[in-house]
């Protein structure tokens, strides 16, 4: 029942966006400007700082992602079929997840073009260690957004909501993009510590893990009028 | 109000007057001088930030899981507090960093908690603010992982960098230090009581005139 549940709303959701790929297009888009608009502030004398390639993808990711969440809710709210998603006889919890795996989806879909970018653009070594990178990724984009479905989801009742996520999201992401940033900065140095590595993946998998099950346990309560 | 809220307030106003004097009495510390002595403001309300916080936070979670309202308005009133003497934290850091440590912030583990802690509060504030209807609820999920999320802040900014005084110093500071400290300490834990019976009443109030027109229209 749970499974199917998930599998029905994440299907849903990735069937609306594939035949529109409104979300897709535009997020992407901005996560390029966003690149450009760091290289531009950054590059000196044709040349990209030294780790900035680290933090110019996180906040990409992050700030991308929020317009990600922002739309993906937005279109729920329009017909009120938040309401009948909510409204339909199947476990709250499912329905959480189904939206999450949806919006990681989408990160992730966005991310196989913004590391590429990141790479060339600031000659960084992005894909010396994919499987690392993969992981550290994956992790990253799973806790960004698990708050952020929770908080999304939760404000689409709310007055002035488009404003109000990223004020309450990046509070509470920060160790997010700390790990994140950091971890991939140890990937770009020459020599791998791994040691430091597994510090920053622990970090995140850890994050994941508190704020899947403390966003699950809330769900219900969020979301009942 | 309540028959102790009046004598409390005044036992409140007289330590604040008194807390200066003392203050001004200990003795100089021999490194840093004169601008130790924000220390005696600074610890105080950071211990009120953290009390705060922590109320805010505990109230909030049962507010989400019992509905009862008056715990959303304790987490209400002392996310308030948590901005004021967050503030008051955040001022007199820097102010005494400039001196001790040659700048004015450092990303430190201790300072980007308190930050990051302030954020979250103020991000309370302003969502029950210009949330609208149903905020109350919203504020609370968002104070329970601001709760959930200062472990990870505090290990994460731990492993990257800290060179914050520990707290660990307080049990051994000799009496000169001591007295004040502990003085100042429990005058700023009594205003925080204080403010936050006082703002806590104002809501109960507006919940009642409320209830008491709609009793009035029906």
């Amino acid at each position: 029942m749970f499974a199917r549940v998930v599998w029905l709303v994440l299907r849903k959701d990735l069937m609306v966006e594939v035949r529109s790929l409104e979300i897709a297009y535009t997020t992407l888009f901005f996560a390029v400007s966003c690149v450009l608009v760091f290289a531009f502030a950054l590059v000196r004398e044709g040349r990209a700082p030294e780790d900035g390639a680290a933090g110019i993808l996180w906040i990409s990711i992050a700030f991308s992602g929020t317009l990600a969440l922002g739309r993906a809710f937005e279109r729920e709210r329009q017909s009120e079929t938040l309401r009948a998603l909510l409204l339909a006889p199947a476990p709250r919890p499912a329905v959480y997840v189904g939206k999450l795996l949806g919006i990681v989806a989408l990160l992730a879909a966005g991310e196989v073009v913004l590391v590429p970018l990141v790479a060339l653009l600031f000659q960084a070594p992005l894909f010396d260690r994919p499987v690392w990178l993969a992981t550290i990724l994956l992790t990253g984009t799973i806790g960004f957004s698990a708050v952020g479905t929770l908080f999304a989801a939760m404000l689409v009742r709310a007055r002035s909501r488009d404003v109000l996520l990223p004020v309450l999201l990046y509070p509470i992401t920060v160790p997010v993009i700390i790990a994140g940033v950091r971890a991939t900065t140890t990937l770009l140095q020459p020599e791998l510590e791994v040691e430091v590595l597994r510090f920053w993946l622990a970090l995140l998998v850890c994050f994941d893990v508190v704020f899947v099950t403390l966003a699950l346990w809330t769900f219900e309560p969020l979301m009942t009028d | 109000m309540p028959k102790w809220f009046v004598p409390a307030a005044v036992v409140c106003a007289v330590m604040m007057a008194v807390a200066p004097v003392l203050i001004a009495n200990a003795p100089y510390e021999s490194t840093m001088g004169l601008v130790q002595k924000i220390f005696y403001v600074h610890l105080p309300s950071a211990w009120v930030f953290l009390t705060a916080a922590i109320v805010c936070g505990i109230a909030s979670a049962r507010f989400l899981f019992g509905a009862d309202p008056r715990q959303d308005r304790l987490a209400w009133a002392a996310a308030e507090l948590v901005v004021v003497f967050g503030i008051i934290t955040l001022v007199t850091g820097p102010l005494w960093a400039r001196k001790a440590w040659g700048v004015w912030w450092q990303w430190d583990v201790r300072l980007t908690s308190s930050l990051m802690g302030w954020m979250v509060s103020v991000a309370y504030l302003l969502l029950r603010q210009f949330g609208g209807p149903g905020s109350d609820k919203l504020a609370a999920g968002l104070a329970l992982f601001g709760m959930a999320n200062v472990p990870f802040i505090y290990i994460s900014v731990n492993y990257w960098r800290t060179i914050h005084p520990t707290t660990s110093v307080v049990p051994t500071l000799p009496t000169s230090f001591g007295l004040p400290l502990w003085f100042s300490a429990v005058a700023f834990m009594l205003l925080f009581v204080l403010l936050l019976k006082m703002r806590v009443r104002l809501e109960e109030q507006r919940a009642r005139l409320d209830s008491l027109y709609l009793s009035a229209d029906a």
